[in-house]
């Protein structure tokens, strides 16, 4: 349940301002990739247009290709709705629904495609959170708000949520730069055994994370302040840290900028 | 894998029937208003004329055509502005009582819960209050004042409340780098604070304006009904223009029903104006606050 | 008085000195403080003089205030709230009814589901609703709504008259209970629509994004992460609704034909309440009748004082839990 993602001269605009443009790239499957860049290079903005979230903002849209499969996520007849449900996401901030216990959490996507039994629902929540290495920290208040925990575990808790629904990715939005780092050493060990099931899309403004947990690193720039976002490199990890083609790349990774 | 899955039929029937619900709740919200005004418009115009804005109701009788509300409208204007002279030192005090002195103290916190439970209390009972303590206990005969009064305590919670919002928008940078230079916590607020939220305090005086101008019931217990102009707020009987709607609608003639709606299309056009003219300022200085 | 006076033509505000600080910072403080308590005061005093001001006219009531379904302060002096409260409490609740879902919605078609540069404007034309004049309501149900809703009235008490809000004989129409009502919905319409707009707002955005990053549709987000969050400020809104409704006048005052018996035949011309009783009788009322009327008042008062507070503080509590969250 992994899949290829494709991405072919994609642009995004918010309203009339060009955020990226045309950006192409391959995602493997069971890999996880990595997006660097400085802040405001758009590759948050790209990592949203891969699950159609992108559109929620208003006025903002997408132009170009994105083949999951070989399946375009943008052609008419596809829903955003259901694009969404087959492309998981992480975002910055933990966002666990307040109102929710830490089981109905888990159980939240799964409950919008149908009646599940009870069991099966017990089975879901409970292999959902062992996926997300939280299951031992929670498993005798399943029923208390999921708002109760500390930050690292309403993220782990997120994750959770996000592959309940099983889905054919999972795209990270910075998603240890609201932890502390012994929850981001938790986070990236999971990430490292989630990528056994699934493509895994990370951004990161931290560049030792990107060398640590990723296989292939794509690097964002742009250009000047106002013009678009584009993707200078793109490449195996262990390259892009120590032999990078481009000078840009280099400037980046040694700190000269961003 | 095959291809993406569709969502279900009934998820999208769902969906579409709520977004069908909130469009039909909206467009039953907007029939009345638009009804409402169209009849008073309609029915109204008819009676708008220079005689009505400048004849009183003396002499005529309940089947005669003819007669105006002019004693109602100066009734109206001079109660409405006696009670913002009341309402809006008291109100813009507490408000800043609550936001520079109060600190969350005990006492804030009890007059600004009170000042919450004090929109809600109906304005009839108001009115009944004011006549209870003016007219009864006090034994002061009904005038354009005691309706004054009764309107203003419909206007301190709604100016109190506007007032305060503005006061914690102005910036505490402003409040510090006055103290800084050795201004009194006063005078600070009399010539930093209060100036930089003027306009948003003007604005919320007139929807208050606006809001207690279309009241009925409180004059009703407190000015008593005269059909002649009484220029003087603080002797004899006065008439207020919403009171003039009401006495007219209830009259079973159809003349007396056509001043009603014309009554009504002045009160509207007096409170429409005064909300447009609020909304104008506020939006004015919205720029300002965007910054 | 005089510190006042001078301070008041101080020179620059840099010469202000810590000495002369004290001179009018004293009773300005004092006026700030005086300015709240005599709000609190009036709170107080409108207790107390609509309560000393019944007190005589309860005493001469012949009858039972809290049960007497007659209301003759003036001749027989015998009178009692309970018809009226009734009433009240009815039209209310069924204003509440009627407003409720609409407000939801309209709230609901503002925060989420209009064009965003058409939001604004539409939620001003709402506002609007509030601005328009009780009297002219009430004018506007007499004329036009209460002989709208004669036939539709004829057609509910023919086909739904097992119902007991639908029962009864004789004249269906007219002057009703249901006509008030619905006049009562639009006039609470704004403020429970207005309140809902702005907690249907504030749900947490990072919580609508994770509803929509599940595969949820505009619907299934909203129910899962909007109106769980903006339930208590709905209930509240709904609340200071029924608040107000209870107390309106003189709308209900010329469409409700005054009279004095419990009845739930919402399709009949039976209905009346505290405040249209008061704005109707006053006219003709002698002192005992104006003291029955304060007394009725001053039941009016309470009732909604109660819900008030209670609105009030579930407002207060969600303030602290939004604090919280944030």
């Amino acid at each position: 349940m992994s899949k290829q993602i494709q991405v072919s001269g994609l642009d995004a605009y918010y309203g009339g301002h060009k955020a990226i443009e045309d950006v192409s790239m391959t995602i493997e499957p069971r890999s996880i990739t990595a997006f660097i860049g400085p802040s405001g290079c758009g590759k948050s903005t790209f990592l949203r247009t891969l699950n159609r979230m992108h559109e929620v903002i208003p006025g903002a849209r997408v132009e170009g290709k994105v083949l999951l499969d070989g399946e375009d996520l943008y052609a008419s007849s596809v829903e955003p709705v259901s694009v969404r449900r087959m492309i998981g996401m992480v975002f910055q901030r933990p966002n666990p629904f307040p109102t929710m216990s830490i089981y109905e959490n888990v159980a939240a996507g799964l409950r919008l495609n149908g009646r599940v039994s009870k069991s099966e629902m017990d089975g879901v929540v409970e292999t959902s959170l062992k996926g997300a290495n939280l299951w031992n920290e929670v498993k005798d208040r399943l029923n208390k708000p999921g708002a109760g925990l500390s930050g690292g575990q309403q993220q782990r808790l997120c994750i959770a949520r996000a592959i309940a629904v099983q889905p054919q990715v999972l795209l990270m939005d910075e998603p240890c730069s609201a932890l502390d780092p012994i929850s981001t050493l938790a986070i990236e060990d999971l990430m490292a055994k989630l990528k056994d099931d699934y493509t895994i899309v990370i951004v990161t403004h931290n560049m030792q994370q990107a060398a640590r947990v990723s296989d292939r690193t794509a690097f964002f720039n742009l250009a000047e302040q106002g013009k678009p976002g584009k993707v200078v490199e793109m490449d195996e990890t262990s390259r892009m840290f120590t032999n990078p083609t481009e000078k840009a790349t280099e400037d980046y990774i040694t700190g000269r900028f961003g | 894998m095959t291809a993406i899955q569709h969502i279900s039929t009934s998820r999208r029937i769902k969906d579409r029937v709520v977004q069908g619900l909130v469009y039909l709740a909206f467009a039953l919200a907007v029939v009345p208003l638009v009804s409402v005004l169209w009849l008073v418009i309609k029915n109204g115009l008819g009676r708008f004329d220079l005689d009505f804005l400048t004849h009183s109701m003396r002499n005529i009788g309940a089947r005669d055509a003819g007669g105006g509300a002019y004693h109602a409208i100066i009734g109206t204007l001079e109660q409405v502005l006696l009670a913002s002279l009341i309402s809006v030192p008291i109100g813009l005090l507490t408000a800043i009582y609550l936001v520079e002195y109060g600190n969350g103290g005990r006492l804030s916190r009890y007059i600004s819960f009170f000042v919450d439970v004090m929109t809600g209390v109906p304005s009839v009972v108001a009115g009944l209050f004011i006549l209870a303590f003016w007219v009864l206990f006090l034994g002061l005969p009904f005038s354009g004042f005691a309706g004054a009064l009764a309107l203003s305590i419909l206007m301190m919670p709604t100016v109190v409340r506007s007032a305060e919002e503005m006061l914690r928008l102005v910036p505490n940078d402003l409040r510090e780098a006055s103290y800084a230079l050795g201004v009194a916590k006063w005078r600070t607020i009399m010539k930093v604070v209060l100036p930089t939220a003027l306009t948003g305090i003007i604005t919320g005086v007139m929807l208050a304006v606006a809001r207690v101008a279309g009241e009925t019931a409180p004059l009703l217990l407190t000015v008593f009904f005269t059909d002649s102009i009484n220029n003087d707020p603080f002797s004899g009987p006065q008439m207020g223009l919403p009171l003039f709607v009401f006495d007219q609608a209830g009259r079973p003639n159809d003349t007396a029903v056509d001043r009603a709606w014309t009554g009504a299309l002045t009160l509207i056009l007096i409170v429409m104006l005064l909300n447009l003219v609020a909304r104008l300022i506020a939006r004015w200085r919205a720029p300002a606050r965007g910054r | 008085m005089t510190t006042n006076v001078r301070t008041r033509d101080g020179g620059s505000a840099r010469s202000r000195s810590a000495s002369r600080r004290s001179h009018g910072e004293g009773p300005f403080r004092y006026a700030a403080t005086g300015a709240g308590v005599i709000l609190l005061g009036i709170m107080a005093a409108i207790a107390v003089f609509l309560i000393s001001e019944a007190i005589p006219a309860l005493q001469a009531n012949k009858g039972h205030f809290f049960s007497e379904l007659v209301w003759d302060p003036n001749g027989s002096q015998v009178f009692g709230i309970a018809a009226l409260a009734f009433g009240t409490v009815l039209s209310s609740a069924l204003a509440l009814v009627i407003a409720t879902p609409i407000a939801i919605g309209v709230a609901l078609f503002i925060s989420h589901y209009a064009p965003r540069r058409l939001a604004g404007p539409l939620g001003y034309l709402i506002d609007l609703l509030a601005a328009v004049p009780s009297v002219v309501y009430g004018l506007w149900g007499v004329v036009f709504l209460v002989p709208l809703l004669k036939t539709p009235s004829q057609w509910l008490n023919e086909n739904l008259g097992w119902f007991p809000l639908f029962a009864g004989e004789g004249a269906i129409g007219g002057k009703t209970m249901l006509a008030g009502a619905i006049v009562l919905a639009i006039m609470i319409l704004p403020i429970v629509a207005a309140i809902s707009r702005e907690v249907f707002l504030q749900a947490p955005k990072m919580n609508e994004e994770a509803a929509l990053a599940l595969g949820a549709t505009r619907w299934e987000m909203i129910r899962m992460a909007v109106l769980p969050f903006g339930r208590p400020g709905v209930i509240s809104a709904a609340m200071l609704g029924l608040g107000r409704a209870m107390g309106e006048t003189i709308a209900v005052a010329l469409i409700f034909p005054a009279t004095f018996d419990i009845s739930f035949e919402i399709l009949t011309p039976h209905a009346n309440s505290i405040a249209a009783n008061i704005a109707n009788g006053f006219g003709e009322a002698t002192p005992i009748g104006r003291g029955a009327l304060i007394a009725s008042g001053l039941v009016l008062f309470v009732i909604t004082l109660l819900v008030n507070i209670a609105a009030r503080m579930i407002i207060n509590r969600r303030k602290e839990y939004a604090r919280a969250a944030a």
